[in-house]
């Protein structure tokens, strides 16, 4: 099947939006909902509203501009489009008065079609999550996924990328949606995650390959993942954040937003706090989020299939694998693996490259899928 | 009548000859001094007639010129004073010619016709032994620095009135010997055993130390870190003769010498508000930078993203080739600059645990970006220090974390390394470029399959890759073993410095 049916009006639009890119930033100070708005213009509005008295130039641009080649680059890249006009499209989209004239995406075309199937969660917070946070979105990512509900998320650091290991972890589908093209590993360091979310599930965005994120970009992908999502799931958030955005295009499209209550004290708490205060759905775990899916009881999180998590066989590797979830200097897990420091050391390096841990954002350990 | 007499003049951290010339001749009495001289050199002529005079000399009212060859070299300083001076005694026939041959001089002179000490004293011993002069006359107080060099006849002279009957032969001043350097042995009041807790730390130091990595800690102020980069020296194998030397070269120059053969590897902690110039050396007048300063020994850099951009990016061409490199006009100044650079950082901007942490993810970025950068390149290890418990604070100190006895693992570990790296120009593990560390870290092809493995897994970079390797060689150094093991990768890979540069990104 050619992957690029993508039609050229469609295609137009995209390649408009990422050649106007720079000027947006330019335009849109700090990230707010107010992007929507302008991509909901027309592509005559648009440019003058955008590009100003270069509107012409920027025009003539984009009529010279050789689709053919941006097609077969693409596809060369392995990067599918998908326009509005298909019938993969996900339909949930069209709720958006902006939805995105095509979805570029890496990874397999049919899993598509389980978006369709079933629908999905979006789960979103803080980049600095508490343990607490990273614990329930971890928690939550994995019961909906072995519930067998799609999971959504950005793939940024803290909640986003917890949540994709979580689905991973569940066996479910992860879906990321990026600020960039879908070939454009940001932040760096999630190279890997990215990898696996695309072996095992989507990454998708409305920004055509190569393209780098813009400050505009993330709320505007906050749209696409609002939009996807019958649900949208709060983690942690402050107030304003990313995250509050994500909800409030939730609510503006008339989906379920749901939070987890934190800590009143708690700075990323009170983004999270504020929403339940207003209305939103209180979750405490993947069953609360099931019960407001499909109706109380209906589906239920399956036993974990994969609980526990698999475990190295050697002793020393499991106590050091059991300390590392507690500790986060490398003196504690020695001390309480009872074994040296350079033990320790080995030991820790040994479960990150078998994949039994991952490192944290801000240091520490966290369990990780295990070898595949 | 014409007399030539030798000096050197101190440029950057080594010597290069020059030769007075001084011509005295009958016509209008004048003093004039030609060949590139500086403002202090210029002086030097009133310097020089007080000096003749108020020692009893004589000086002659006739017609002088002095030419400092070779001319197109700029003169710097006060130390051309007394070849000036006896320069201007030979050719007025005072002292004899012949007792100038194969000799060389230098010292300021007080007006009083005392000998001031000079900087680079034995720099200049070093110029005179490579240009093969056997006898070199310094200011009594520099004799025992410059008599550090042994083929060089050095004597020391208190002031100018005794040259005249040195140089007639009716005076011989004793040979100056090297002062005797202080014991040999490790710094008692910075033992490693000093400080509590901090194995992890205690462990990178000794692998930096065994393989000559550098280091970055990560952790919380005021938990110890200047305290033990303090004493990684120690833990470095003492220095051996020429090793000293090249250390005490370097001080000399910079005017920071002890006058005595450097025993103890240097240790410099640059605050972070040096400049670019300040740490590799430069200027005008091209002096020696912290980076050269810490030659042979530790160069610290507490507090690494609080460093200027510039500041530390001028570090990473130092870092690769163990030298710095100073164009100024149209010569080349080389510094060597062989130091272990030991970074600490705080984990954010705001430094307080995890769970109190008010950074924004932005604060992080901006903060962890400064820290990246050409530097993060040539760091192998990355360890934790910790608020240490209060337990450990009154705990006995522990015989396997003496000084002296990561020492003695360490003087081991690179004998090894030394074998095996032989007529490669590369000391120690540290030291080995990426072609090199895949040549002499063979892998087999069960440890090929696990490092690819934790390749693929951990995303390593290229670098990363070599990084990883060349530890591990070191930890298979430390333990005494030349076959690699897996444990070796494990340990290795759990030093890498990853997060960092890729949260920066």
């Amino acid at each position: 099947m050619n992957g690029w049916d993508a039609c050229d009006a469609c295609l137009r639009r995209a390649f408009l939006v990422a050649m106007l890119a720079g000027r947006i930033a330019g335009l849109l100070g700090r990230p707010t909902t107010r992007v929507a708005g302008l991509l909901a213009l027309t592509e005559r509005d648009l440019v003058a509203a955008v590009a100003g008295p270069r509107a012409d130039a920027v025009l003539e641009a984009l009529d010279a501009r050789d689709l053919e080649r941006d097609r077969r680059a693409a596809r060369e890249g392995g990067v599918l489009a998908i326009c509005r006009h298909s019938s993969d499209y996900p339909p949930l989209l069209e709720d958006l008065a902006d939805a995105p004239a095509v979805l570029f995406m890496a990874g397999e075309r049919s899993t598509l079609a389980r978006l369709h199937e079933e629908p999905a969660v979006a789960i979103v917070g803080t980049r600095a999550p508490s343990p607490y946070g990273r614990e329930v979105a971890y928690s939550l990512g994995r019961g909906l996924a072995a519930a067998g509900v799609p999971v959504v998320s950005g793939l940024a650091l803290g909640i986003d990328a917890t949540a994709h290991r979580g689905c991973l972890a569940g066996g479910g589908l992860p879906v990321a949606v990026l600020a960039c093209g879908p070939d454009v590993v940001y932040p760096r360091r999630h190279r890997g995650l990215h990898r696996e979310v695309r072996e095992r599930g989507l990454v998708l965005s409305e920004l055509p390959p190569g393209t780098h994120p813009f400050r505009w970009s993330f709320p505007a992908r906050n749209r696409i993942m609002a939009g996807l999502a019958r649900l949208t799931v709060v983690v942690e958030a402050a107030d304003p954040s990313g995250s509050l955005i994500t909800s409030d295009f939730a609510r503006d499209l008339g989906r379920s937003v749901a939070a987890v209550p934190g800590h009143v004290t708690s700075r990323i708490a009170r983004g999270t706090n504020g929403l339940l205060r207003d209305g939103a759905i209180p979750v405490t775990g993947p069953a609360d989020v099931l019960d407001e899916l499909f109706g109380a009881g209906a589906r239920a999180v399956p036993p974990t299939p994969q609980s526990p998590p698999p475990e190295p066989d050697d002793p020393l590797l499991r106590r050091v694998l059991y300390a590392a979830e507690r500790h986060e200097l490398v003196a504690a897990v020695a001390a309480d693996a009872r074994t040296s420091v350079a033990a320790a050391r080995a030991a820790l390096g040994r479960l990150e490259s078998d994949g039994y841990l991952v490192r944290r954002d801000l240091g520490g350990w966290e369990r990780a899928l295990g070898p595949p | 009548m014409l007399a030539c007499v030798t000096t050197f003049a101190l440029e950057g951290v080594s010597s290069h000859e020059v030769t007075v010339e001084v011509d005295v001749r009958r016509g209008l009495s004048a003093f004039t001094l030609v060949g590139l001289p500086d403002r202090a050199v210029r002086e030097s002529r009133e310097r020089v007639r007080a000096a003749l005079l108020n020692s009893g000399l004589d000086f002659p009212q006739k017609r002088i010129t002095v030419n400092l060859a070779p001319a197109h070299v700029r003169k710097e300083g006060p130390s051309f004073d007394l070849a000036i001076a006896v320069g201007v005694l030979a050719a007025s026939e005072q002292v004899p010619q012949e007792a100038l041959a194969g000799r060389a001089l230098c010292g300021e002179l007080s007006l009083t016709g005392e000998l001031r000490p000079v900087r680079g004293a034995l720099a200049t011993a070093l110029g005179a032994r490579r240009c093969g002069y056997a006898s070199l006359l310094v200011p009594e107080d520099n004799a025992p620095e410059a008599a550090l060099v042994e083929d060089v006849d050095v004597r020391g002279i208190a002031s100018l009135a005794r040259i005249g009957d040195l140089l007639h032969g009716r005076w011989r001043p004793e040979r100056a010997r090297a002062s005797e350097p202080p014991a040999e042995g490790v710094d008692e009041r910075a033992d490693l055993a000093d400080v509590r807790g901090q194995e992890d730390a205690k462990r990178a130091l000794e692998i930096a130390a065994a393989g000559g990595h550098n280091v970055l800690m990560i952790g919380p102020p005021g938990v110890g870190k200047t305290m033990l980069a303090r004493r990684l020296p120690g833990l470095l194998p003492p220095p051996g003769f020429e090793e000293a030397l090249e250390i005490t070269q370097m001080h000399s120059a910079a005017g920071i010498g002890s006058g005595r053969l450097a025993t103890e590897r240097p240790f410099r902690a640059p605050h972070h508000t040096i400049s670019a110039q300040g740490l590799v050396g430069g200027g005008n007048r091209p002096t020696p930078g912290e980076i050269t300063l810490a030659h042979r020994g530790v160069l610290f850099l507490d507090e690494l993203p609080e460093f200027g951009r510039a500041a530390v990016d001028a570090l990473r061409q130092p870092l690769e080739d163990g030298r710095v490199t100073i164009m100024r006009g149209q010569r080349t100044l080389d510094f060597p600059a062989n130091a272990t650079v030991v970074a600490a950082s705080n984990r954010c901007p705001c430094a307080r645990p995890p769970d109190r942490c008010t950074c924004t993810a932005g604060e992080l970025a901006r903060y962890l970006r400064r820290l990246s950068g050409p530097l993060l390149d040539r760091i192998d290890l990355v360890c934790q220090v910790e608020q240490a418990a209060p337990l450990e604070l009154v705990g006995a100190s522990d015989g396997r974390h003496r000084s002296e006895a990561v020492r003695k693992r360490v003087v081991a570990a690179r004998r090894r390394q030394q074998r095996r790296l032989a007529g490669t120009g590369a000391l120690c593990n540290g030291d080995m470029d990426g072609r090199l560390t895949r040549r002499e870290v063979p892998l087999d092809a069960a440890l090929t399959a696990r490092m690819l493995q934790a390749r693929h897994r951990l995303s390593l970079s290229g670098r990363g890759y070599d990084r990883v390797l060349r530890v591990a060689r070191t930890i298979a150094d430390l333990d005494g073993r030349e076959a690699l093991e897996e444990g070796d990768l494990d340990e290795a890979l759990s030093y890498r410095l990853d997060g960092l540069d890729l949260l920066a990104a």
